[in-house]
């Protein structure tokens, strides 16, 4: 048997957490100099899921490309493609009808949910409950039947159109939408009794990993990262896109700074994403899902062109760059959680161990989507 | 002192409210699905690889305009095509599928202007060897056809 290891008092070791460990949620790896249980450095490593999606960009035509997007976020895939749809009707002038304007909304923001409950879960069970997550499960269950009956996929959608949509929405998807909303509302509530309230899951998140508005500034963080740290940004309000000026809906915002604030604006955005949902079934008009006049060849005139959207991770952004040519120029991708990601590196400084992966839970990490 | 023995009674609290509503949910119905011993249907509108569509004598509708191959932003598809002595149209003959490149996302079909070809609902497409992914069509309608 080989004699343990003895350090000194003043010596630190590395740890390494991943490529693949659980808690990392994908293919991330961080380098924790540890001394003891203490973190005294770490370094996030990324790039093993690297798929060159921005190069793709530039070799494939627009529809071609189209696709692509929802492979980058694998759990909230209609914000990406939102985005992109809209940069590239912005360059081209194409006017989407409303009633595609409204259903692409719909189906954001229950893709938003989805994509909340399975944080939910999947945090929970980080954290070492393992039921929350069945529950989350279940109910998001019924957002991928509702939208796999729409758009024929369950998770990598690629449903959103240059101008419009793929395919309309019917009278059994609002009926099962509107039965939704009462159903999650209910479950809302189980989750609140059930974890909110659960005095290990305040213990170990209250107070734990201060993340200052400097910091998250810093580091261009946004979505729950941000508005957990009492920064009120989000872009459905800030700087108006869709139809999303024609909805009355609240950014919910924290100002303890800690997990447990993050982990709040999650919960309650499920609930404002319900609201949406329930004023775009009222408000829904009539009409075409595709514009009557629209270019057969997409080939937006020579210029820059941005776009931001709010998706579940935060304010993602397309910006192209045309040369008038069936390709873009150069096509960036601006993920939220790339951002939010290299916060870790200096905020887990002088945390417990389990402290920074409960931390790394919070910020709701999809790595393919840091990688693209 | 008082404040200690408070936090004391509400997490103990706190965990019972948690206990009772898994215990609740222990005798709710189940809602999953043993597979593979049952299986689901697809919904009509399920994306999954795509087949020809044959016309009423069971040949294929497709008449060779090679669109839905442009289309293809992973170039899964490849077909040919060839006149046969004394008719007009071109006839099918050969359309593979790379199902190892394709990631379903529909814009072949999309782009078909004559209804050649739709999504199929199989989804039980487990294999260990690349091979079976490369799906002859034109076979699979002809012994369909049988």
């Amino acid at each position: 048997m080989n004699a343990p290891i003895l350090l000194q008092p003043d010596e630190t070791f590395i740890l390494n957490v991943g490529p693949q460990h659980p808690a990392t949620h994908g293919v991330l790896r961080v380098k924790m100099e540890m001394s003891g249980e203490y973190i005294v450095n770490a370094e996030t490593v990324i790039g093993y899921i690297h798929r060159m999606h921005e190069k793709m960009g530039e070799l494939k035509t627009y529809p071609q490309f189209l696709m692509n997007l929802s492979r980058m976020d694998y759990l909230g895939a209609l914000g990406y493609s939102h985005c992109h749809v809209l940069v590239v009707e912005k360059a081209s002038g194409i006017v989407v009808p409303e009633r595609a304007e409204y259903i692409r909304a719909i189906m954001v923001e229950l893709n938003r949910i989805a994509s909340h409950l399975f944080w939910f879960g999947a945090f929970v069970m980080d954290l070492g409950g393992f039921s929350p997550l069945m529950y989350a499960l279940q109910d998001r269950e019924h957002i991928l039947d509702m939208l796999e009956a729409v758009t024929g996929s369950r998770l990598t959608y690629c449903y959103f159109r240059f101008g419009g949509l793929y395919n309309d929405i019917d009278d059994d998807f609002i009926a099962a939408a509107r039965r939704f909303i009462p159903r999650m509302r209910k479950s809302l509530k189980k989750y609140k009794a059930l974890v909110t309230g659960n005095i290990i899951f305040r213990k170990r998140l209250e107070g734990i990993a201060p993340l200052t508005p400097e910091m998250c500034r810093k580091y261009g963080a946004s979505s729950a990262v941000a508005r957990g740290s009492g920064i009120n940004f989000d872009v459905r309000r800030n700087e108006p896109y869709s139809v999303y000026p024609e909805f009355d809906f609240d950014i919910p915002v924290y100002h303890e700074c800690d997990s447990l604030a993050r982990y709040m604006v999650r919960m309650d955005e499920i609930e404002q994403s319900l609201r949406i949902v329930e004023q775009g079934l009222d408000k829904l008009p009539g009409g075409p899902i595709m514009p009557d006049k629209k270019p057969k060849i997409i080939k937006p005139p020579a210029g820059d062109y941005y776009q931001a959207v709010e998706t579940a991770r935060g304010s993602f952004g397309v910006r192209l760059v045309s040369d008038g040519g069936k390709n873009p120029y150069r096509l960036k991708l601006r993920s939220p959680t790339y951002s939010n990601m290299h916060l870790f590196d200096e905020a887990c400084r002088g945390m417990m161990i389990m402290d920074a992966l409960a931390f790394m839970g919070s910020l709701d990490l999809v790595i393919p989507e840091i990688d693209r | 002192m008082v404040a200690y023995f408070t936090e004391i009674f509400n997490g103990l609290l706190s965990l019972f409210i948690g206990m009772g509503i898994t215990f609740k949910e222990f005798f709710k119905p189940t809602v999953t699905v043993a597979y593979p011993y049952e299986t689901l249907t697809m919904c009509a509108r399920y994306r999954g690889h795509i087949e020809l569509v044959p016309d009423e004598e069971g040949n294929p509708k497709c008449v060779v305009c090679g669109l839905c191959e442009k289309a293809c932003p992973s170039d899964c598809i490849s077909l040919a095509g060839e006149k046969p002595e004394g008719g007009k149209k071109k006839e099918l003959t050969k359309y593979n599928l790379d199902f190892t490149r394709c990631s379903l996302c529909g814009s072949c079909v999309e782009s078909c202007s004559f209804g050649a070809i739709d999504f199929s609902k199989e989804y039980n497409l487990a294999s260990t060897r690349k091979e079976d992914f490369i799906f002859n069509l034109l076979q699979r309608l002809e012994e369909k056809k049988k």
